[in-house]
């Protein structure tokens, strides 16, 4: 009796196949576990082998073409039976009766239904099984009317809105606090006016007594913008506190204002830093004679506002000292060291109020003058506040000039999570020593400030040393 | 920078680890002949031989307990459970001699052993194929377990893991071994005990991992176009945990949502927010919510099984429950 054999699920996820090869011809006699044919899935291709013993009387799907699961693929019986019936019966778009393995076809006509967001990971990938996951299938009740994606056929007359109140209909479990699952009973309005953690640091921080401000929030709570309102019309009120000189109204009042979102940033990550980072500083003075020569050579002619600095002279020597010393080049992260293998520097921008760490990328990698440029360019988006996050972060050394202002020599702090810090002063005309007698010279005073969790003493004097070799010749900055 | 599938990685990760160093070697069921069950051990058995690729019977406690015996003496073995819930019944090999060994000894032996394989469900694989194991194994002391969800990391962890000397379990993903992504060129290591910002954004922090992380980006993009931005934190390490990055994101946010496959109670998800609580208690604006699967074993029932996992709405219906604070 002449049977259909239908495209069996060969692997758990599979949904569908390509029929490459038949391994057997029409009219070919097969045993139990032949090969019938070689099924390209999703994953891999797959050999599809014979559950029964019979003969290969007809083949249903070309080589090369693609069959889903439960499509009848041959048809087996005894040499010379009829099978027209079957054949017609047996259409290409019609799965016969599909095995319980299978996705039943209103699964597929849902599937189809459903608008999404694009999701990307990373890259664009295999979302097939991703898809089937998100569809809720009929009869549960959707969760509402949040989303703007219109789903017609799964829209329910469930209430609007307060996701906040109802989790019924959504997949999984969306653990809530006590009083806004379903059914609790909302806490009193303008209760004593709540307030979150955050809000009352900040209401410390301002010396702001919370019992005199209106709260905004739901249920009366108590909200940053409420706060920020109350400091923003009364500067006075907070300023009593922060004197010190408690009715001594005769002392001129200090100006007070709240700290701006960049100056709170500054404040934490640099507190952290000292109180986190092991800092030690190694000092040099590095001989710039051939420097200034090199910069004035490499500036004769050039218009004022694309002349190289020592700045940008630095900030490749700098990269190709990492390079030399990689051990040097490297961060503290949760108990394993990270040895960066590119040289990314953060350079520090004064703005007014404050200053920023746009990064250059690949020091190493560019010539001094495109570091140049790239660094005018950031360092003006940096003062218009036009920087993106992106452009201040991930640098792995930081490095601080501010021989400009007429400061000798200073220790900067690390920024984490960096290793190191290079801190540049003026460059002076000093008075120095050479082959015995004395000579005038000039001279940049460098501080290193090194995380000692990563960086040991020895290993910053290397790193300096490569530094100082670099400054002191420094055509091989050039190169 | 190339694009490989997950499972292409994986491979990638093992045939380099076994090319680097002849001690390392990966032992499963259907690992060899099989080509492996979710082909991620494809053409290995072929490369490096019967003595570095071998198929065992359906034996897990067997085949553990002769894994960490090897590891003792100085091999490296890479051992596939075929998933994670089979694992359980070698539990006791991992829990008492694995992660026990090195401290009980003194020292004298160590265990640089990876057991690795697909966690949690997959499509219908039911009550006792769907366990996210990580609620059992991330709170022992003495094992490392990683839960990477792209290609890049799963190449960088696992290469990582075969190189620690530590038990470390690899919890892989059998609905995302077909995702694609891009794998950087050359010698890729991720290290372990580090999370990953998978999206930078402003207003809420989602941490997560695992099967759960599309979900999670898929809810970001939704809530992108009412300009409300989340930042998606990927642990990537389980054990060790990387807090530092999860409360660098929330003091920065001030709301956080953890999202995971794993049962309700307790596990990595409640350590997440034991954290976040303790740590950034003065940065909070609401409190800290988990969405999570359901408290019941798995149904077979397809509708019931989508209804038993978080999806990217009831990621978006938590972000919005923080945010009406």
């Amino acid at each position: 009796m002449a049977k259909i054999v239908e495209l069996p699920k060969l692997s758990p996820t599979m949904e569908e196949g390509t029929l490459v090869r038949w391994a057997k011809s029409e009219g070919e006699s097969v045993q139990v576990d032949d090969l019938l044919a070689e099924v390209e899935t999703d994953k891999a291709t797959m050999e599809f082998r014979a559950f029964d013993r019979g003969t290969l009387l007809k083949q249903l799907v070309a080589e090369g073409s693609v069959a889903k699961l439960g499509q009848p693929v041959a048809i087996f019986g005894e040499p010379g039976e009829d099978i027209s019936a079957l054949v017609a019966s047996a259409g290409p778009s019609a799965p016969k009766g599909a095995p319980s393995l299978a996705v039943a076809p209103a699964d597929a006509a849902e599937r189809s239904d459903v608008a999404h967001a694009e999701v990307r990971l990373d890259q664009p990938g295999d979302r097939d099984e991703g898809k089937a996951r998100a569809v809720v299938v009929e009869p549960s009740p959707s969760s509402g009317s949040a989303e703007p994606s219109p789903q017609p056929r799964r829209r329910r007359d469930e209430p609007a809105a307060n996701l906040v109140a109802s989790t019924k209909g959504l997949a999984g479990v969306v653990l809530l606090p006590a009083h806004r699952r379903e059914g609790a009973s909302p806490p009193a309005d303008g209760s004593g006016g709540a307030a979150s953690p955050r809000v009352r640091r900040l209401a410390r921080e301002r010396g702001v007594d919370l019992s005199r401000v209106h709260g905004t929030g739901s249920h009366g709570r108590i909200t940053t913008r409420d706060l920020e309102q109350v400091v923003a019309s009364a500067p006075a009120a907070a300023s009593v506190r922060v004197s010190g000189r408690v009715g001594d109204a005769s002392r001129p009042e200090p100006l007070v204002r709240p700290a701006s979102s960049m100056r709170k940033t500054i404040a934490r990550r640099l507190t952290e830093a000292k109180r986190e980072v092991p800092h030690f500083y190694l000092e040099a003075d590095l001989d710039f004679d051939a420097l200034t020569s090199l910069r004035e050579q490499l500036n004769d002619g050039v218009e004022k506002g694309e002349r190289v600095s020592v700045t940008d002279l630095l900030l490749r020597a700098c990269a190709l000292a990492l390079r030399a010393v990689p051990a040097s080049n490297a961060s503290w992260v949760d108990g394993t060291i990270v040895e960066h293998r590119r040289c990314d520097i953060s350079v520090a921008v004064a703005i007014e109020d404050g200053l920023v760490t746009p990064v250059v990328r690949d020091c190493d990698k560019k010539s001094v003058r495109a570091i140049g440029a790239e660094l005018r360019e950031l360092a003006e988006r940096a003062r218009a506040k036009k920087l993106k996050p992106e452009e201040m972060t991930d640098g792995v050394f930081s490095l601080s000039n501010l021989g400009m202002y007429g400061v000798d020599r200073f220790a900067a702090v690390i920024n984490p999570p960096e290793g190191m810090i290079l801190a540049v002063g003026a460059t002076r005309e000093v008075p120095v020593v050479r082959q015995g007698a004395l000579a005038i010279g000039r001279r940049c005073a460098v501080t290193l400030s090194c995380d000692h969790r990563v960086v040991d003493g020895a290993l910053g004097a290397r790193f300096l040393q490569a530094l100082r070799a670099l400054v002191e010749k420094p055509v091989q900055i050039l190169a | 920078m190339r694009e490989l599938r997950v499972r292409e990685a994986l491979r990638e990760a093992m045939a380099e680890e076994m090319e680097r160093d002849e001690r390392v070697f990966l032992l499963g069921e259907e690992v060899g002949h099989y080509q492996g069950a979710y082909k991620v051990s494809e053409g290995l058995l072929e490369r490096f031989g019967a003595k570095r690729v071998l198929d065992t019977p359906i034996a897990e406690e067997g085949f553990a307990g002769v894994a960490i015996g090897a590891a003792m003496v100085g091999l490296r073995p890479i051992v596939e459970f075929m998933t994670w819930n089979f694992s359980a019944v070698a539990f006791d090999q991992i829990l008492s001699n694995a992660t026990k060994l090195r401290q009980m000894s003194g020292g004298q032996f160590t265990v640089p052993i990876v057991f690795r394989g697909p966690n949690g469900g997959a499509r219908q694989t039911a009550a006792q194929h769907s366990q996210a194991m990580e609620v059992f194994y991330a709170s022992i002391p003495g094992l490392k377990v990683v839960a990477p969800c792209t290609p890049a990391d799963a190449k960088g962890l696992l290469k990582s893991a075969i190189r620690d000397d530590n038990p470390v379990l690899v919890l892989e993903d059998e609905t995302l071994y077909g995702t694609k992504g891009p794998v950087p060129d050359g010698e890729h290591l991720v290290p372990i005990g580090l999370a990953d910002v998978k999206r930078a954004g402003e207003h809420v922090t989602v941490v997560t991992w695992g099967k759960m992380l599309p979900h999670c980006l898929e809810a970001a993009a939704t809530l992108e176009r009412e300009k409300i931005s989340l930042e998606v934190v990927d642990l990537r390490s389980l054990r060790p945990l990387d807090s530092n990055t999860v409360v660098e994101s929330v003091r920065k946010t001030g709301r956080c949502v953890v999202v995971h496959e794993h049962w309700p109670y307790g596990g990595v998800g409640a350590e997440v927010v034991d954290r976040v609580q303790r740590d950034a208690f003065d940065d909070l604006d609401a409190p800290v919510l988990r969405v999570t699967g359901r408290d019941a074993p798995m149904a077979y029932n397809r509708a019931l099984e989508l209804l038993t996992l978080p999806d990217a709405k009831s990621v978006v219906a938590a972000v919005r429950a923080v945010l009406a604070y």
